[in-house]
């Protein structure tokens, strides 16, 4: 009974590592194929099935009139866009969820619960039904197609998350730390910035963290709200896609996109076993 | 503590969301009562017309919206439990924990549209590797231009991305379960199944209801993932109530009537999204 279990633990956690690695494994030989290789059948291992070459990885570095790819703009494009709304975010949700947290609001039926709830339902609105007032709204004021217009549509995507996990963190956080501080003679910004702050920084990295994953990785509002002037790496990449790039050099492209947030994979797990977000979804 | 001082710390995050959203939620209401489209761009009024189409005249979007909730409620599922199960066996301690872990959450970090670039090129019907290794039982499934079988490699593709955040939220909630219960059931000489039949389970229950609810709120806007790997087809069989809408708004500026979609599909996810949330919460805390 007990070896069975064991048996069957290994081998599904065998079969979904390799569900999660195959693709990019798949995308990692394709990316030094050549033509032969990808269209005169299918080929897995370098040196063996095929001759490895580097032509997917060069066209990455060369100017697009020399029949390069450029990513290099939209990949700090989206590194710009993304790490702004986040900092704003951050500041923001920070600021409302310890207010949340430590006083209490009412204003008619309107509680304290009723407001983060109101931070958070923003998760559930569709993307597609705020598209076409963000798309109309943008292009009467000329943001249409430019990053600052980006960074405001993106901070209502994330500020939920930062309010979310942040309500949650500074409920753990003991009331005592600020009493003293304020009885020890600081006013209450200086009580927050100087003693409950430094004793949050897990929960604003975890927040910091779920901002940047959800921000870089979104396609849609990028997709609807830019066209030629400015253009996010997903979008990019999507359009390589729908040209007539070949496989090695969008699999090369695909892999370098996807590669700087999974250092975010370690870091989370980190943080993880501190409970961070346990507590936030019950 | 002192009373005023709470607004200047509320105050700027709950202004900018409501300054950014107040507008885009009206004008969708205002839009929805209009006949704005590309020969007429304009905020008239007709009415409830666009309403009275889409509920007497307009197949397609119920369609598209009974795909979604079978596309999201399977893909959901399907992340559970994985989710459960994998969180489940990395809890405790076993060979390279931390490795595993990390490994896990990999495919959530990365971006959804452009791994289904990657995806497409690993289902393709005659290039791609899945159908050359098939190919040694003599079948080969078409992928991406099958009516059912796109359904499919909608939902594989979807829990491949998200299941590792599923995995996120109860491998955190496993690891913040006190540790009383878990002794008094080894002292009684517990089996592991009934271990997590009796114990695990029910002090997860909350936590899962919440995981659960949070993917579903995702799940429900599959749309980028749709676009890229299939555009909604073959035909219209895997699009999406987004995807829909995204269609007749954006692509062919029937915005009105587009806003009319939108607004209903809203109101339908809240009133849906509720049910489900006080269901699960009796069928689970019940036990």
């Amino acid at each position: 009974m007990n070896k069975l279990y064991i048996f069957l633990k290994y081998f599904f956690i065998v079969v979904w590592t390799v569900f999660v690695v195959a693709p990019f494994l798949w995308a990692l030989t394709t990316s030094f194929k050549d033509f032969q290789s990808v269209n005169g059948g299918v080929t897995y291992i370098p040196w063996v099935d095929f001759e490895p070459n580097l032509e997917g990885w060069k066209v990455l570095v060369k100017s697009p009139a020399k029949g390069g790819v450029d990513i290099i703009e939209p990949y700090f494009n989206s590194m710009f866009v993304t790490c702004t709304a986040s900092l704003i975010s951050i500041i923001l949700g920070t600021l409302s969820a310890y207010a949340l947290s430590r006083y209490t609001f009412k204003a008619g039926f309107v509680k304290n619960n009723d407001i983060t709830f109101f931070f958070i339902s923003q998760r559930i609105m569709p993307p597609i039904v705020l598209s076409i007032p963000f798309f109309l709204f943008l292009s009467s004021i000329n943001l249409l197609d430019s990053l600052t217009g980006l960074i405001v549509v993106y901070i209502v995507l994330l500020m939920p998350i930062a309010v979310w996990i942040m309500v949650d963190f500074f409920n753990k956080v003991p009331r005592e730390i600020d009493e003293t501080a304020l009885i020890d003679g600081c006013n209450p910004y200086q009580a927050f910035l100087k003693v409950v702050l430094p004793n949050s920084i897990p929960g604003l990295i975890v927040a910091g963290m779920f901002c940047i994953i959800f921000g870089w990785i979104d396609f849609f509002f990028a997709f609807i709200l830019t066209f030629t002037e400015v253009q996010l790496l997903p979008v990019k990449i999507v359009a390589l896609n729908s040209s007539v790039t070949p496989w090695w050099s969008l699999s090369a492209s695909a892999l370098v996109s996807v590669a700087p947030l999974i250092i975010v994979a370690f870091i989370v797990e980190r943080y993880l076993s501190k409970g961070n977000l346990s507590g936030a979804i019950k | 503590m002192n009373f005023k001082h709470k607004y200047f710390f509320l105050f700027p995050g709950l202004f900018v969301l409501i300054g950014i959203l107040i507008f885009p939620i009206i004008f969708v209401v205002r839009l929805s009562l209009s006949g704005w489209n590309s020969y007429n761009p304009g905020l008239d009024y007709i009415g409830l017309e666009n309403y009275i189409r889409l509920f007497t005249d307009d197949p397609r979007f119920w369609e598209s919206f009974f795909r979604l909730s079978f596309l999201s409620v399977t893909t959901v599922i399907l992340q559970y439990v994985i989710g459960f199960a994998l969180a489940h066996m990395v809890w405790k301690d076993i060979k390279f924990k931390r490795f595993f872990r990390v490994l896990f959450l990999v495919p959530m970090m990365t971006t959804p549209v452009i791994m289904t670039v990657i995806w497409r090129t690993f289902f393709h019907e005659s290039l791609g590797p899945v159908n050359d290794m098939l190919s040694v039982f003599g079948v080969a499934p078409k992928w991406l231009t099958d009516p059912v079988i796109a359904k499919f490699t909608v939902i594989i593709v979807e829990v491949w991305q998200w299941t590792p955040f599923m995995f996120l939220l109860l491998l955190a909630g496993l690891l913040s379960l006190p540790k009383e219960p878990f002794l008094a059931a080894a002292i009684d000489g517990a089996s592991p199944v009934r271990k997590f039949i009796y114990v695990t389970f029910p002090l997860m229950a909350p936590i899962s209801i919440g995981a659960i609810i949070i993917r579903l709120i995702e799940a429900s806007k599959i749309m980028d993932t749709v676009y890229v790997l299939t555009s909604g087809g073959p035909g219209t069989s895997t699009e999406t109530s987004s995807f829909y809408i995204f269609i007749k708004g954006l692509r062919e500026f029937q915005m009105g009537y587009a806003a009319s979609m939108s607004f209903t599909y809203l109101i339908i996810m809240i009133i849906s999204l509720t049910i489900i949330a006080k269901v699960l919460t009796k069928v689970l805390l019940k036990e």
